[in-house]
């Protein structure tokens, strides 16, 4: 049986000094699913991503059901992410990287994503948020000035079928992005393309209208739907909602991404 | 000693090259920098002296002329029937030296850099000095038989390193060796992993070598004649033999390289001569060629700014060069080929990095030979190393990254660490085995399997799998649970005589080869006296870590058979992971890398080598696995390990990053023959756009590098091309992986090896 280390031994390094307020880091504990090193995928350069427990959306494509609720995370203080984070900053310096929070719904956990934030922003260390924005209003002006970077996971431009697909609002999304707009703060908008669902050009483009039009939408990655996380749907003994649901066709990938590239967005 | 020029060379002294040239023929060394090097043998001072670093981007880069492609094609076109048949031909006949035999060519017409190993393509020559049995096997598993003549003589008349190494090993050393805690041993086989300077050849010709070696010979002449003095007079005087073999072999090209090289062509060509010389003599284990492209890029530079040669000439040049080395061949036995599968010859290049003043020693050049993945195609041959600095310029890095993430074909060296421990003339000679090029050499050791050595700690020396005692008789551990404290102490006294018997073997091993199997030509090519490491290494390093790491945090019951022989463990509850940047776990793999090596370092070595180790296990990860019963970490008997110094397969959960910083911990002063890592990425995980998965890559060899990482293997997949290929090896003739330490064709290895690499951690995108 092999551990799935978590946050696991952090050795103190030398030079690495932690801010004076480190008891209070310690205070704040939020249920954390599980941490990875990635690169390309998460932000730019090599990131530090933090995966909450705990999600409001019941997405049907989802692929990490693990991250559903709280009670299967771990009780982690900021702290204890802040001394893991501290010993990736020579990574972040050589590959422009930093910090992400996702989940899961970070902002379900308002306090201790919000601390961690800070924490690293306080260190000087760069951040983004992942987030879909349904509990966008959660985050108060003063966490997204600690946000360099948002990426906001846009499910479905057609608010009936946002729902069916999600079990949420599209409209807190919206008003969430509206709000990234006034206050000025870089974004990158992520639509994942899921046949039968949201490969419908015709209402993408009004969504590639309005983010064009915020102003601060620097790219959009439109991802292809994927069943890797069969497994986990398996292990958990749920039904995978979409187990029957092909991934898209290159050619309907490319006619989303030139909607929103017709908009004026940058696309990948 | 010095290596101070001979003033009385026989054809002209290259300090003043014109005085014996009658001819108007250009002097050699017109325009070129510097003056040490002119004094005596010193490359890497000519390299320093006339390097042009370039920082730019590779846009200057030209493909491949039809030329190069109409000969590529006639040498890819044996492919197929060498594939099938294992080998394309056998020159069953004639047991090769430097001059044994006649000219070769591909084609004649359209070759610009000639010689062959043989009289033909992919012919491939015996050399039965480093065993007759070696040879007869390899004859055999093709379908040839040797020659009887050949037999009888090297039966009645000549004897071989194996038969040598045989008469002297010591019934511990067999029974280790049996038993498979040991092995891999270069005991019937050639060791390879020297590096000869070939581009001492170019740059001074032989005759002032020869003089060199003259003037070190004679410098003995003083000494009482002693074992060890004898030895290295009769060693420099085969090494002025072997020099003048090197002329004749030349000779029956066309080509005099008794004199230096005159122009680019030339240079490329005598240091093609030198390496294809030490290919005829020996079938090492690892025939690597150094540290080229800068050096020629002096030549190349100097003969594209008169006006000699194009862009377009110049990566012609180094085509061809390429096309030769991909045309290196060595006959081989399958027994052979499952430790070290694909027919590797692992002709290593060394390229970039940068120099002790600062400079970058990237050159054009670098760029050319990297291009060589573009215009011939990927290949696993030559060993494309690139040494990797932080401060590199970032249009080599892009450029690199980008050549990965198309070919797979690139394996990385932190160039910071080579710098500082072996300086800036250093090449990598097989996978991960520094060398200063000329001036230093390695007695290759294989490596031991520090796993099974932890299962006979438990079982008080008796081996898992037979039940024999193989190792020292200790009480075996009794009790229901294994203790921590316990196993650890008796895996130090296991270790104490696994160092101990794996060092006399490898002292017995290297005696004989330089007795029997000299390397002459590759040695002539080195300074004397040379400086020489033993180069051990250990494989299983995660698994062993992760066993004690269970024993010591989870509990792990011993299973015994009715002989109280422990041949099963039941695992109950976790236990931190080596490969997740966990410092518990990580600190079990350094400790058990540092211990070892303490160890190998009290023993004492055949001519004082200084000992090193690598943790590398190139694809013997596999066979290692096989000999090894179930082990405390829930691994099953026989199941692979892991390469290298990876994680456990399917054990890093972190992503591609965090394993790295985990073998980035294993201790570089305490491995300094090497620590190896592959990794496989998918192309999303890289990221999204072409662009940003060249800035994700340099990115990720920038981090690990800073963080004191030594080796990585970049293989830029997806697992459903793997899997494609394993059904339809036809549609992918050139497809290249990088597993631990060099690439390989996949569809040349074994379907057991395809399954371990397709079953290997891939870092992707979730």
């Amino acid at each position: 049986m092999v551990l799935d280390a978590r946050l696991v031994a952090v050795r103190p390094g030398p030079g690495t000094p932690g801010p004076a307020d480190d008891g209070a880091l310690a205070a704040v504990d939020g249920a954390v699913h599980s941490w990875d090193l990635s690169t390309g995928v998460d932000g730019p350069g090599t990131r530090f991503v933090l995966f909450t427990a705990g999600c409001p959306l019941r997405c049907l494509y989802c692929q990490n059901p693990d991250t559903w609720t709280e009670r299967r995370g771990v009780r982690t203080s900021v702290g204890d992410v802040m001394a893991r984070v501290r010993r990736y900053r020579t990574l972040f310096d050589v590959t422009g990287g930093g910090v992400t929070v996702s989940g899961g719904e970070p902002l379900l956990q308002q306090r201790f994503t919000s601390t961690l934030l800070r924490a690293c922003k306080a260190e000087g260390i760069s951040t983004a948020l992942d987030t879909s924005g349904a509990l966008g209003v959660r985050a108060d002006d003063a966490t997204l000035a600690d946000v360099d970077l948002t990426l906001l996971d846009v499910k479905c431009a057609d608010p009936a079928r946002y729902r069916r697909l999600t079990g949420g609002d599209l409209d807190p999304t919206l008003r969430f992005a509206r709000r990234l707009a006034v206050l000025g703060r870089p974004t990158w908008v992520r639509y994942v393309l899921v046949p039968g669902w949201t490969d419908d050009v015709d209402e993408v483009a009004p969504l590639a209208d309005f983010l064009a039009g915020l102003g601060v939408v620097e790219r959009v990655d439109v991802l292809a739907f994927h069943r890797l996380g069969a497994a986990k749907y398996a292990a958990l003994g749920i039904e995978e909602p979409l187990a029957r649901t092909p991934g898209p066709t290159i050619g309907s990938l490319e006619a989303v991404r030139a909607v929103f590239r017709g908009a004026g967005l940058a696309v990948t | 000693m010095t290596t101070t020029l001979d003033q009385q060379s026989t054809t002209g002294s290259p300090a003043d090259p014109e005085a014996d040239v009658p001819d108007a023929a250009p002097d050699p060394w017109r325009g070129f920098q510097g003056q040490t090097w002119r004094d005596t043998i010193d490359v890497r001072d000519f390299v320093l002296a006339n390097v042009t670093p370039y920082e730019g981007d590779a846009s200057f880069l030209t493909g491949p002329t039809a030329r190069t492609t109409r000969l590529w094609d006639r040498v890819t076109a044996l492919f197929p029937a060498e594939r099938e048949r294992g080998v394309l031909d056998v020159d069953t006949t004639t047991p090769s030296t430097i001059t044994s035999h006649a000219p070769g060519y591909i084609d004649v017409e359209d070759e610009i850099v000639v010689g062959l190993q043989t009289d033909a393509p992919l012919r491939r020559a015996i050399m039965p000095n480093g065993g007759l049995r070696m040879v007869k096997d390899g004859c055999a598993a093709y379908g040839y038989t040797l020659d009887p003549d050949v037999e009888r003589f090297y039966s009645a008349h000549r004897k071989t390193h194996n038969q040598g190494v045989f008469d002297a090993y010591t019934p511990a050393i067999r029974a280790a060796r049996r038993a498979g805690i040991i092995t891999g041993l270069p005991d019937a086989y050639g060791r390879g992993r020297i590096i000869g300077d070939y581009r001492r050849v170019a740059l001074y010709g032989v005759d002032a070598l020869v003089a060199v070696k003259r003037r070190e010979r004679a410098g003995l002449d003083a000494q009482p004649s002693l074992p060890d003095v004898v030895r290295d007079r009769e060693e420099l005087a085969e090494q002025v033999r072997a020099l003048g073999e090197l002329v004749d072999m030349a000779g029956s090209y066309g080509c005099d390289v008794r004199r230096p090289a005159r122009t680019a062509y030339e240079a490329v060509q005598w240091l093609y001569l030198a390496f294809l010389a030490a290919c005829k003599e020996q079938n090492g284990a690892a025939m690597s060629l150094g540290r080229t492209s800068t050096f020629l890029d002096v030549y190349l530079e100097r003969d594209l700014a008169a006006g000699l040669l194009t862009e377009q000439g110049a990566q012609e040049l180094v085509d061809d060069l390429v096309i030769k080395l991909r045309s290196v061949r060595f006959l081989r036995t399958p027994e052979y080929e499952a430790l070290f599968s694909g027919d590797p010859t692992w002709v290593t290049e060394s390229i970039g990095g940068m120099a002790l003043d600062g400079r970058t020693l990237v050159t054009r050049t670098s760029f050319r030979y990297l291009q060589t993945l573009y215009d011939l195609g990927p290949a696993p041959e030559p060993n494309l190393t690139v040494l990797w600095s932080t401060a590199l310029p970032q249009g080599f890095k892009d450029f690199c990254a980008q050549v990965s993430a198309d070919t797979s074909a690139i394996q990385y060296e932190n160039d910071d660490l080579l710098r500082a421990h072996h300086g800036d003339d250093t090449a990598i000679a097989c996978c991960v085995s520094a060398m200063e090029v000329g001036r230093s050499m390695q007695f290759f050791g294989a490596r031991v399997n520090l796993a099974k050595t932890l299962l006979y700690a438990i079982n008080g020396g008796r081996d898992e799998v037979t039940g024999e005692q193989v190792g020292p008789v200790l009480p075996p551990l009794d009790g229901d649970v294994l203790d921590a404290d316990t196993v650890v102490e008796r895996l130090d006294a296991m270790m104490d005589w696994l160092a101990a018997t794996y060092v006399d073997a490898l002292n017995v091993i290297h005696y004989m080869h330089d007795k029997y199997a000299y390397e002459r030509l590759e040695m002539a090519l080195h300074d004397y006296p040379v400086r020489r490491t033993m180069a051990c290494g250990i494989a299983g390093l995660s698994v062993a870590a992760d066993s004690l790491s269970a024993i010591r945090h989870a509990s792990v019951r011993p299973v015994r058979d009715i002989t109280g022989l422990v041949t099963d463990y039941v695992v109950d509850g976790t236990y931190p992971v080596y490969g997740n940047d966990d410092d518990t776990a990580d600190d079990v793999a350094a400790w058990l890398v540092r211990t070892f090596m303490t160890k190998v370092r009290a023993q004492r070595t055949y001519r004082d080598a200084v000992p090193t180790q690598s943790v590398l296990t190139i694809t013997s990860n596999v066979v290692y696995g096989r000999h090894t019963g179930p082990t405390p970490d829930g691994r099953r008997g026989g199941e692979p390990f892991a390469p290298g110094a990876n994680p456990m397969n399917g054990r890093d959960r972190h992503g591609l990053m965090a394993a790295a910083l985990s073998v980035a911990k294993l201790p570089y002063e305490d491995a300094l023959d090497g620590i190896s890592l592959t990794a496989t990425v998918t192309p999303s995980g890289l990221g999204r756009t072409r662009e940003e998965r060249v800035r994700g890559l340099v990115g990720i060899l920038d981090g690990y590098t800073a963080s004191g990482g030594f080796h990585l293997n970049v293989n830029v997949l997806d697992r459903a091309t793997l899997l494609d290929a394993m059904e339809h090896p036809e549609n992918y003739p050139q497809l290249t992986i990088r597993v631990s330490g060099y690439a390989v064709n996949f569809v040349r290895l074994t379907r057991e090896q395809q399954l371990d690499v397709v079953h290997r951690t891939v870092h992707g995108e979730l």
